[in-house]
């Protein structure tokens, strides 16, 4: 029981991970706020994680709860005036958040790349995706029009596009929803990333292409040693991809640990909620899905104390209405498994083993 | 157990085989021989030189109050159908039938009232919204459209919907690009359900949703087919979100419907060798079984191109069970059970419907090598099983129900009575 006697000593209060010399990517303190006619919205408001070379982060969190924000906050993409970025996002030793926007541009691509959530947004309607996977390889690599072709068709190829050597004269609109989202990351992979960020990559996907998609991460991975942000409302491809796991709500991480540790011995109730309204083929069907009761939470007006006060049934366990008015920090709860929440870890524990766990 | 489910929810299996081999009149879309081609152009004087296609040839009903389910691989045209049944594609071939009228090549100005009653959700949430306009005007719409002015006006409602959908009435004045992806998708069904239709085509509404949302939109489309009849086409490639929602599943392969059976029957027992390879290859939430893969059934090759797709059963080149009748002989989709229609010479967990042919194509043997043994080898067990127990039960036809018979057995028994000329027929020789 080491570990909960060591967050019993009240151990300072660390937003950010013990260790971060070996990390490729190091986030520190983002926060990201945009001004809008009805107020800041503040959809990343302290974020803080690490990702080694060969590992994969996987994050997960409500919708809206900031994870496609942070990751095109890392990738230098919020140019908008309305957007505040603030805080560091270290990748291989070099701070970007500060940086010259040119020298930022010059690492999308090789040095960092992105598998965008939505497709089409992110793809040009007016040219065929093959010039634009060809683009996007000509920037980094001095070939010929005619080897950067070559290059695109095996990409799409690798991505399970059929016929790809016909597809590529295609337009994005004569693609199918799955199909565009490959040819986009067909796109992100062109370079063989140093770090990708995929955002949602396998939405559109049925599970025989998912499967092949995440298996040409892992390549990417073992090949290059890449590392890897994987955003997923999915948990099974979390379960499956991820070493390590965020979980956000409302703009920050309410959880973070080893993926194993989350999964077997969550600690926070949002966590919790999560968990229980997934619908599982490896188990028997119920009824009905349950959600996690009430609305999210507005970024304008954040929920004072713990954003998820609203919303969390054990929400006055802790003692002196603390819940509603001081926000918990992240503390340790487990080897490198940190959780923000006010309850203690007895009681958290107490109500995982014999309430939640036996349900799920 | 399966009767709890029968009882919990009530059109379901029950209901399903009965108007099934009735064909009654509660159907309120019929589709036949429906088909889309894509023309391929190429050079300066665009010359046609090929047609993808898309959906090609397409046969099914939906009934009033259903859920029907729809998947697939990725590009096998569930979206084409989707906007085809909503007429926002003409359709190439085949027939559209909404609440028994023919409205296969309605004009824009026709359709015009019937886009009340049908409304699609769009897989693209972002490319259907107008980046323009606010979410309060897009939401609005509809009711502007159609002329229709709402219980406390236009306002009052779309932030309703806008609640209903997990959504803060401080979204109403935002652009699309300001919300996030499942966000957006919700938007999308706001919008949807905003004037009441009666046929919701949702094409993937919730796979950009996070499983907590998800659940409350499944609960919602739920709770609105309870209070207001609503009949559902929801195509999803997320398994277990269909078996949730869904009374009824197709699946498809490549433009064509390869199995269309009740919820129940299709993940108990499916009978095409595609569902089967569909639903082995889920991954499941526990890291702990990372390494356990061994019954998921890979597919070997990719996925043919809808440009010149495979002769006989389109799912030869990749099946594991395919002979020499499947390269050259298209298999119908034949009802083999009650509520279970299925396109294939040689069905799992049934007999087999051409088993004169044992010889493996050598595609079928490399396919095979993807397929772990155990599965192959429960396959066969139960196939053997289920002729075995067919040919138990036309012996004694007569015979209502054997008692001690075992689970496949009492299965086999009930699916045999109503349906007893098509399954017979040609397989006990
Ligand atoms: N440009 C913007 N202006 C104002 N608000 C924004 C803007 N971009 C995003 N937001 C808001 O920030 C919040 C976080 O958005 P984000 O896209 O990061 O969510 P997400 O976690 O990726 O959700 P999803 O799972 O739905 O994709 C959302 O509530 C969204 O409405
Ligand atoms: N406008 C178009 N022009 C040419 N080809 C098209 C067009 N729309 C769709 N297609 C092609 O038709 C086929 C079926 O596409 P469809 O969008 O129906 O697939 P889908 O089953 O919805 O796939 P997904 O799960 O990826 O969304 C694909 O090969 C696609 O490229
Ligand atoms: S701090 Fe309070 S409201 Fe927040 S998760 Fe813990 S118990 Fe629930
Ligand atoms: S057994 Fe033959 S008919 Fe059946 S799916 Fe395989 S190839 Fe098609
Ligand atoms: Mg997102
Ligand atoms: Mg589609």
């Amino acid at each position: 029981m080491s570990k909960i006697e060591k967050a019993a000593l009240g151990e300072p209060a660390v937003a950010a991970p013990s260790d971060s010399d070996d990390a490729f990517l190091s986030v520190r303190d983002l926060r990201i706020h945009f001004n809008t006619d009805d107020g800041l919205v503040k959809s990343v408001d302290g974020v803080s994680f690490d990702v080694k070379r060969g590992r994969t982060l996987g994050i997960v969190g409500e919708s809206g709860s900031g994870k496609s924000v942070t990751s095109l906050g890392v990738m230098g993409l919020h140019r908008s005036a309305n957007a505040k970025v603030s805080g560091e996002v270290w990748l291989d030793g070099q701070e970007l958040v500060g940086a010259d926007p040119d020298d930022v541009r010059r690492l999308r691509g090789r040095k960092m790349a992105m598998i965008f959530q939505d497709p089409l947004s992110a793809m040009h309607p007016y040219y065929t995706v093959g010039q634009q996977i060809i683009e996007a390889y000509r920037v980094h690599h001095k070939v010929s029009k005619k080897e950067a072709r070559k290059r695109a068709v095996e990409m799409l190829d690798r991505v399970g596009i059929p016929e790809p050597d016909k597809r590529v004269d295609g337009y994005p609109h004569e693609f199918s929803g799955g199909m565009r989202q490959r040819a986009m990351i067909a796109m992100a992979l062109v370079n063989n990333p140093e770090l990708l960020i995929a955002d949602e990559p396998t939405t559109a996907l049925d599970v025989t292409v998912q499967a092949q998609i995440l298996d040409l991460i892992r390549d990417l991975q073992k090949e290059f040693g890449s590392a890897v942000i994987m955003i997923t409302h999915d948990l099974g491809v979390v379960a499956e991809m991820a070493d390590d796991l965020l979980v956000m709500y409302a703009g920050r991480p309410v959880e973070r640990g080893p993926a194993e540790s989350v999964f077997s011995e969550p600690r926070h109730p949002y966590t919790w909620g999560l968990l229980g309204s997934m619908p599982r083929l490896d188990r028997e069907e119920t009824d009905r899905l349950i959600p996690i009761k009430g609305a999210p939470p507005s970024l304008i007006n954040v929920p004072s104390g713990c954003a998820f006060n609203p919303r969390c049934p054990y929400a006055d366990i802790p003692k002196d209405n603390v819940t509603r008015t001081v926000r918990p920090e992240l503390t340790e709860v487990g080897s490198e498994h940190w959780a923000a929440c006010h309850m203690d870890q007895e009681q958290r524990e107490r109500i995982w083993t014999e309430e939640i766990a036996p349900k799920l | 157990m399966s009767d709890e489910k029968a009882v919990s929810i009530p059109k379901q299996a029950g209901s399903t085989l009965t108007e099934d081999s009735a064909g009654d009149g509660e159907v309120l879309l019929r589709v036949s021989g429906l088909k889309k081609h894509f023309p391929i152009r190429k050079g300066l004087l665009q010359r046609q030189t090929g047609a993808v296609r898309a959906v090609d040839g397409i046969d099914f009903e939906v009934r009033k109050g259903e859920t029907l389910g729809v998947v697939g691989e990725s590009g096998c045209g569930k979206s084409t159908m989707g906007r085809l049944i909503t007429r926002l594609l003409e359709p190439t071939g085949g027939t559209v039938e909404f609440e028994g009228r023919d409205i296969t090549h309605l004009g824009v100005g026709q359709m015009r009232p019937m886009r009340r009653d049908v409304q699609m959700i769009f897989q693209d949430p972002y490319s259907s919204l107008n980046p323009r306009h606010t979410i309060g005007t897009i939401v609005g719409a509809p009711f502007k459209l159609q002329g229709v002015q709402p219980e406390g006006g236009v306002k009052k409602e779309v932030q309703r919907l806008l609640s209903v959908v997990g959504l803060n009435p401080e979204h109403y004045n935002r652009y699309p690009h300001e919300f996030s992806g499942g966000q957006r998708q919700r938007i999308g069904i706001a919008r949807a359900l905003a004037l009441n239709p009666k046929l919701v085509v949702a094409d993937e509404p919730v796979s950009a949703l996070d499983v907590s949302i998800q659940a409350q939109v499944v609960n919602l489309l739920d709770d609105l087919q309870e209070e207001l009849g609503l009949t559902y086409v929801i195509i999803a490639h997320d398994l277990s979100v269909v078996r949730h929602v869904s009374d009824r599943i197709a699946v498809m392969y490549l433009g064509k419907i390869v199995e269309l059976a009740d919820r129940e029957s299709l993940y108990t027992a499916p009978m095409h060798p595609y569902t089967k390879a569909l639903m082995s290859a889920v991954p499941i939430p526990d890291p702990k079984r990372r390494g356990v893969k061994s019954e998921r059934i890979l597919l070997r090759g990719d996925v043919p191109s809808p440009i010149a797709p495979p002769s006989g059963c389109r799912f030869h080149t990749r099946c594991w069970k395919a002979t020499e009748v499947c390269r050259t002989t298209e298999p119908p989709l034949l009802e083999l059970k009650p509520g279970q229609r299925v396109a294939c010479h040689h069905p799992e967990n049934f007999q087999d419907q051409q088993p004169q042919d044992t010889v493996l194509l050598s595609v079928a043997k490399e396919a095979a090598e993807l397929v772990a043994d155990e599965v192959l080898a429960e396959s066969a067990e139960t196939s053997a099983a289920v002729a075995a127990v067919a040919a138990e039960v036309s012996e004694a036809a007569e015979a209502p129900v054997a008692e001690d018979a075992s689970e496949a057995a009492a299965a086999e028994d009930d699916a045999e009575a109503p349906a007893s000329e098509d399954v017979t027929d040609g397989d006990n020789k």
